[in-house]
This record gives C-alpha cells, sequence and structure tokens, in this order.
C-alpha cells in the first residue's frame, strides 16, 4: 500500500465481498455499466476523494466518498474468461458498493 | 437500466485496435492547451466537461473525432456557465472565415 | 474588434496544419473561443502557451526514466511502488497533477493492462497525451473484456496460466504498467534500459523491447 494511499478506515476493508449496487438514474456516474450489480471484493482502499457526481454539475464535491479498488474475476462479469485467473479491476466510490455474502 | 452514449466497456462488435497515431493539428493543440488552461485558472472541471460529452446527442459523440468533442462540450460548458455565448462564437467565427478565404 | 490571434502558430508543430478554412465546424470553433476567452480575460496568452510547452514536455521518455530505475535499483522500485510521486520526485520528474499515481508490477505470473472505458484517463505527466489507439471506441469496449485479444492485435500472447488484470480507470487514480525486464538486457546502462521500454509496454499492452530500436 503506498504511502500517499494510506486509508482512513472506510466502510470496507480488503478482501471483504461487496455488490455493485445497479442504481439507475441521472446524472453523472463513474460506475460502468458492465459492472453493476456484479460481486466482487476490495483489493486497495484509495481514501477519500471528491464526489464526481457532485463535481459534474458546478458542485462542491461534499461530502467526499472513500474510493476503492475493486477486484472481479472475469468468469463473474462476463461468464467467460480465457485465462482461469484473468480479473477486471475497477475504481468504484463506496455509496455504490454493498456487502455480499 | 440506462447506459449511457459515453459508457462502453464490453459492447459487442467492436472490431481490430487501429493503432496508426496522426500527428496532431494546431486545433487539437490548442483545443488540449484551451481545455488545460481553463482548467488550471479553475474555470471549469474535468467532470464537467466529462458529463457535457455525455449530454450530447449520442450519434455526435459516435462520430466527432476525439478534440472535437473536447471542443463540442467545452463550448456546452462555456455557454452553461455564461462565459460565452453561442452568438459571440458565431461571430468570432465568420470575422476568421472572411479572413480564412472561405465564401 | 480586439486583437485577433488566430494567426499564431503552434510551436513544434511546424509542417502539419490544415487550410483553417477546411477545417471542420467544431475544429474552426476552437479558434474563435480561444480569442473570446483572451479577450475577456478568462485566459492569457501565457496560460495557453504555458499548457502547450507542459504538454510538449511530457512523453513516455518520463515513464522509461522510472521504469529503468525500477530495473536497476531494487530500493528504487520499492519507493516506486510504495510512493509513486515521491519517487517522480526523486528523478526529477512533475507528477504534481495527478491527483492519486499508483504503478502496477507485473511479474512472470501477473500481467497488468490499463483502460479508461467511460473516457480516456491516462497519466499524461509521465507518458504524455494518450495515443490514438488508447482513446479510441474500439479499444474502450474490448479491453476489459477481451484483453488477451487485444494484446495479441499488438503482438503479446500470454500462455492461460498468466493472471491478466485489467485496470478501468474510472476514478482519480492514474495507473503506470511497470513492466518485466527484458531478459538478455544484464548488462544494459541505464539509459539503453530506457529505449526499450514502450509507451504501450507502460500502458500494458505489450512487452517491452529487448533489443534498442534501430535509428
Amino acid at each position: 500500500m503506498g504511502r500517499a494511499l494510506r486509508q482512513k478506515a472506510g466502510k470496507f476493508k480488503p478482501g471483504d465481498a461487496v455488490r455493485v449496487r445497479s442504481d439507475d438514474r441521472p446524472g453523472h456516474i463513474r460506475t460502468p455499466f458492465y459492472i453493476r450489480g456484479k460481486t466482487g471484493w476490495i483489493e486497495r482502499v484509495y481514501g477519500e476523494f471528491l464526489n464526481p457526481e457532485s463535481l459534474a454539475f458546478g458542485g462542491d464535491g461534499l461530502p467526499k466518498r472513500t474510493l476503492y479498488l475493486v477486484a472481479f474475476n472475469q468468469i463473474d462479469v462476463w461468464g467467460k474468461s480465457p485465462g482461469a485467473k484473468d480479473k477486471v479491476l475497477v475504481d468504484i466510490y463506496e455509496h455504490w458498493l454493498d456487502p455480499a455474502a | 437500466m440506462a447506459r449511457g452514449h459515453h459508457d462502453i466497456g464490453g459492447l459487442p462488435g467492436a472490431g481490430p485496435i487501429d493503432q496508426t497515431e496522426h500527428h496532431l493539428s494546431d486545433w487539437e493543440i490548442l483545443a488540449d492547451a484551451v481545455n488545460q488552461a481553463l482548467g488550471a485558472r479553475g474555470v471549469k472541471r474535468t467532470d464537467e466537461m466529462r458529463r457535457a460529452r455525455e449530454q450530447m446527442d449520442s450519434e455526435t459523440y459516435r462520430n466527432l473525432s476525439y478534440y472535437e468533442r473536447w471542443i463540442a462540450s467545452l463550448e456546452a460548458i462555456l455557454i452553461e456557465k455564461k462565459i460565452l455565448t453561442r452568438e459571440e462564437i458565431d461571430r468570432k467565427l465568420a470575422q476568421f472565415e472572411t479572413k480564412w478565404g472561405e465564401p | 474588434m480586439g486583437t485577433t490571434h488566430d494567426s499564431s502558430e503552434i510551436p513544434g508543430n511546424h509542417g502539419h496544419d490544415h487550410p483553417r478554412h477546411e477545417l471542420s465546424y467544431y475544429a474552426k470553433r476552437i479558434y474563435a473561443i480561444r480569442d473570446l476567452l483572451l479577450e475577456k480575460g478568462v485566459l492569457s496568452e501565457k496560460d495557453i502557451q504555458c499548457q502547450i510547452d507542459y504538454q510538449e514536455a511530457r512523453s513516455p521518455a518520463n515513464g522509461a526514466k522510472l521504469v529503468a530505475r525500477a530495473w536497476l535499483d531494487p530500493d528504487f522500485k520499492a519507493r516506486l511502488i510504495d510512493d509513486p510521486k515521491k519517487a517522480c520526485v526523486e528523478i526529477g520528474i512533475d507528477a504534481t497533477s495527478i491527483n492519486e499515481f499508483v504503478v502496477l508490477e507485473n511479474t512472470e505470473k501477473v500481467r497488468h493492462v490499463v483502460v479508461c472505458t467511460l473516457c480516456s484517463c491516462y497519466p499524461r505527466p509521465i507518458l504524455g497525451r494518450p495515443p490514438d489507439w488508447y482513446k479510441s471506441l474500439n479499444y474502450r469496449q474490448r479491453a476489459v473484456n477481451d484483453p488477451r485479444g487485444v494484446m495479441r492485435e499488438f503482438g503479446l500472447t500470454l500462455p492461460d496460466d498468466v493472471e491478466v488484470r485489467v485496470h478501468d480507470s474510472t476514478a482519480d487514480i492514474r495507473y503506470l504498467v511497470l513492466p518485466l525486464r527484458p531478459a538478455g538486457t544484464e548488462k544494459f546502462t541505464e539509459g539503453e534500459l530506457e529505449k526499450l521500454v514502450t509507451r504501450d509496454s507502460m500502458i500494458g499492452v505489450m512487452d517491452p523491447l529487448s533489443a534498442p530500436p534501430p535509428i
């Protein structure tokens, strides 16, 4: 974990299983469509960042949101995986994540 | 669930990657620099530019080149922020076109 | 009318411009937008020129310096992975405009590749402006679900037991791949190693060169 990225504690910690929300709402969203509803796990906690959903409309980006690196098995995202261990990793803000069993 | 026209990861039907590079034209370098300079001055934010690109109509988004998309979104944001008006830009361009030799 | 600036040339780009009247609708408009912003005092000519100069000074050579040094110096590599922005300061690369910078280390068993499916996020201070293919819709569509196919097009075929990790750069983090040092380069100097580190190897779609490129 990089020194610059030593995190404040967020809701999740590395290894936690998470499910990406399938929210459908207007506005500027940085959670890609293909990953919504998918289940993965927290790989790294990146700390707090201004919220782009607010910045995009001239807002102040507050409150800040905890950003995570979330890992997914390719097979769980696309239903296929040429390499058995292949993964997709996406930077996702905390308010887009729910705990998964 | 709605999918924005910019949100294309994993969409089927994509062809091979064209690895040809083009040398940037003056207008592209200028578009890049004006955009970065406005960001540095705090006039607009990257997320606003992205949102403007997401709000343009889908056919335009897919048909414009990269820096054309930047200019279109920059214009939209500058007008939204009441820094420029479309009429001002049209008038200024008309002056240039006379000088550039277009009818 | 106010001063017009449209005759100013863009340094370092001689001989590649098109006649202005042949430009597309939006290409023309940037000249008008630029002049209006100058007239209204929103920007100065210096603001714009500074950005042109800054971008011209950024190139994959910056990233190659980081990678070659990391290949030669295990302590530097550890620092580069632990705190990339600080490591940039150490070798004189200005990465201050990056909010957060993360280095992804390739190994024999794990390979990283970077894409931004939503736009074209890219570590500009380290690699310069992104290449056309990185910004293309085809790359943005395919990199996340067909990374091995994309790599094959670039000339890299990976065994099935290698783990491919695609990073979709959706937020404020900018990623640089630290590629594996090619075999047979044990006697190379730092300068020679830098020449092996291609831009595409730092995005992750290709391996570094194993011999210096022909001049």
